[in-house]
């Protein structure tokens, strides 16, 4: 039973293995190799080169980088704020209303991204929905808030929200009501309940949500295009410039190298605090 | 210590209110998709529906169209067949590598897609692929390969796996159990992956970006639109993307709700279903 349970394991993983083995670790490995090459070069076999890291300092690509991290967790420490209270909600209050609200944010993950940013900038843009609305109501009219940083901060919230949103609902319902309550008749604040007993027994929740939140944002792109019209330019957009436009591979490999190790790191981080079996509910 | 009700009230508004941002974009892409003028601005002063007649004449729609279609079909039947069996691996069976496979699963999800579908691109022109809507599906399954083997393996979780060894005990084959008993039961799970796979990989935009070559999928083509100057068949075309994926989705609950009900309409001891 035992040998057979191993056998047939490792049969049924096979497939998938493969096509990530293909498809996922080959790709980063060919990224990590054309990274050391030498410029205008498109084969593998060349002496190594690290002249397109140097670029990278040289000509101030750390400015986008900065600008992806920076953004990406400023999106992540809104984010946090303001779906705590609505996991609360979704792990403690709500009884059905739980089941409509993750229907609805489901149901949003299927619209494509870009479709969703497009309908802000109609809602927000001069004549949009909102000021070309108020404008004709009132007679006056106010600037966009659109193609500034503030903006393309408010799209990753929007577009992430869903990745914090559910890890924090599953954290916060593995914080048991009786020690809840156990601390508030013992005579603790509400705040002090917050802070003692529900963040510290929901930490593996909010550890996965926030770095997934922070990594999916760090890597994205058609935010800060679409919300942001070019104000700022995102480390994502400087990688795809170097392999489009630029025909420049290594660079654009290096700069791919030096945020796939930063969110490979963060992503490892997650990955292995992440207990598969306890969350998906093991009978066993 | 329960909630008190004005806290209750807060919170149930609070959830309404996130729902009306969550859909607030796709009212204004509605709305901009019934305008008649050529240059959108609210407040609409004359609806028609002329761009939805043009889009649906338009032959480049209907390419876009069949190139989506094709990539989300055979995605979602590859990742319902390497997701049932990864799920197994997944939940089911112990064996040596179990952890690990696990943790493997997870990183193409944390991963975010642009960076995925650039790495895709320069590891298909090493080895000499030139991309077309072909490699696309590779690139959708690295991503939805997982998550479909996640939404399996819940399922997987809550079966008893005495059903399967009564029946070897029995003297099933290994093949057998699969097919009479392992399926059966996984299959609402199957099912409900399929679905994801589909509507994910019809939506996708940042993985197609780059891995689909001089083809092109509807996302990808809204996409190249909304950068470079408006056409008001953006937001008719975005409409009817979403109008087709919410069709299927209820479409699926329809069909699940009918087929929940004929079964609780046959005579007790005919369904063997665990739950889940």
């Amino acid at each position: 039973m035992e040998r057979l349970d191993r056998r047939l394991g490792f049969f049924s993983a096979l497939p998938l293995a493969m096509l990530l083995a293909v498809a996922f670790l080959a790709p980063l490995l060919v990224i990590a190799v054309f990274s050391v090459m030498p410029q205008r070069v498109f084969s593998l076999f060349n002496a190594p080169d690290f002249s397109a890291y140097r670029v990278f300092f040289q000509q101030g690509y750390y400015g986008p980088l900065a600008w992806s991290l920076g953004m990406a967790l400023v999106s992540t420490i809104v984010l946090f704020l303001i779906s705590w209270p609505l996991a609360y909600g979704m792990a403690k209050v709500f009884g059905r209303f739980t089941l409509v609200l993750t229907v609805a944010v489901v149901m949003s993950l299927f619209v494509s991204e870009n479709i969703r940013l497009f309908g802000w900038v109609l809602t927000l843009m001069k004549g949009g929905l909102v000021e070309g609305h108020f404008r004709a109501l009132t007679g006056v009219g106010f600037e966009s808030p659109l193609y500034n940083v503030p903006i393309i901060v408010f799209g990753l919230v929007y577009v992430y929200f869903p990745f914090m949103l559910f890890p924090l609902a599953q954290g916060i319902a593995m914080v048991p009501d009786d020690a809840r309550q156990a601390a508030a008749d013992l005579g603790a604040s509400r705040w002090r309940v917050l802070w003692e007993i529900e963040l510290p027994l929901a930490a593996p929740g909010i550890v996965v949500g926030c770095l997934l939140s922070f990594v999916l944002a760090t890597g994205a792109l058609a935010e800060s295009k679409l919300l942001g019209g070019q104000s700022v330019i995102v480390i994502a957009d400087e990688i795809e410039t170097a392999f489009t436009y630029g025909q420049n591979w290594p660079l654009g490999s290096a700069l791919s190298m030096v945020l796939i190790l930063i969110i490979g790191a963060l992503a490892i981080v997650a990955v292995t605090r992440i207990d598969l079996d306890t969350i998906m509910g093991r009978r066993r | 210590m329960p909630a008190s009700r004005s806290t209750k009230i807060a919170l149930y508004l609070y959830g309404v209110l996130a729902i009306v941002i969550l859909y607030l974009p796709l009212v204004s892409v509605g709305f901009a998709s019934v305008s008649r003028a050529r240059y959108l601005s609210f407040p609409i002063k004359r609806y028609s529906t002329e761009w939805y007649a043009r889009a649906l004449e338009s032959p480049t729609v209907a390419d876009l169209v069949t190139t989506s279609l094709k990539v989300a079909i055979i995605v979602t039947i590859v990742s319902m067949v390497i997701g049932f069996f990864g799920a197994l691996a997944f939940a089911r069976y112990h064996w040596r590598y179990r952890g690990t496979f696990q943790k493997l699963i997870l990183l193409p999800i944390f991963f975010p897609q642009t960076v995925l579908g650039l790495a895709l691109l320069m590891w298909f022109n090493s080895v000499g692929i030139i991309p077309t809507w072909k490699t696309a599906v590779v690139a959708h399954l690295v991503w939805i390969a997982p998550i479909a083997t996640l939404i399996i393996a819940i399922r997987a979780y809550s079966f008893d796996p005495a059903l399967e060894e009564a029946a070897r005990d029995m003297g099933a084959s290994t093949f057998l159990i699969l097919r009479e008993i392992t399926l059966p039961l996984l299959m609402p799970g199957i099912v409900a992956a399929g679905l994801f796979a589909f509507l994910l990989s019809w939506g996708n935009f940042p993985l197609s970006l780059f891995t689909t070559g001089a083809d092109s999928t509807l996302p990808e083509w809204l996409y190249a639109k909304m950068v470079s100057g408006y056409s008001p068949l953006v937001p008719t075309v975005g409409i009817m993307s979403v109008v087709g994926s919410f069709c299927i989705l209820i479409l699926a609950f329809a069909m699940t709700w009918l087929l929940r009900k004929a079964r609780n309409n046959r005579p007790k001891g005919a369904d063997n279903d665990t739950g889940g």
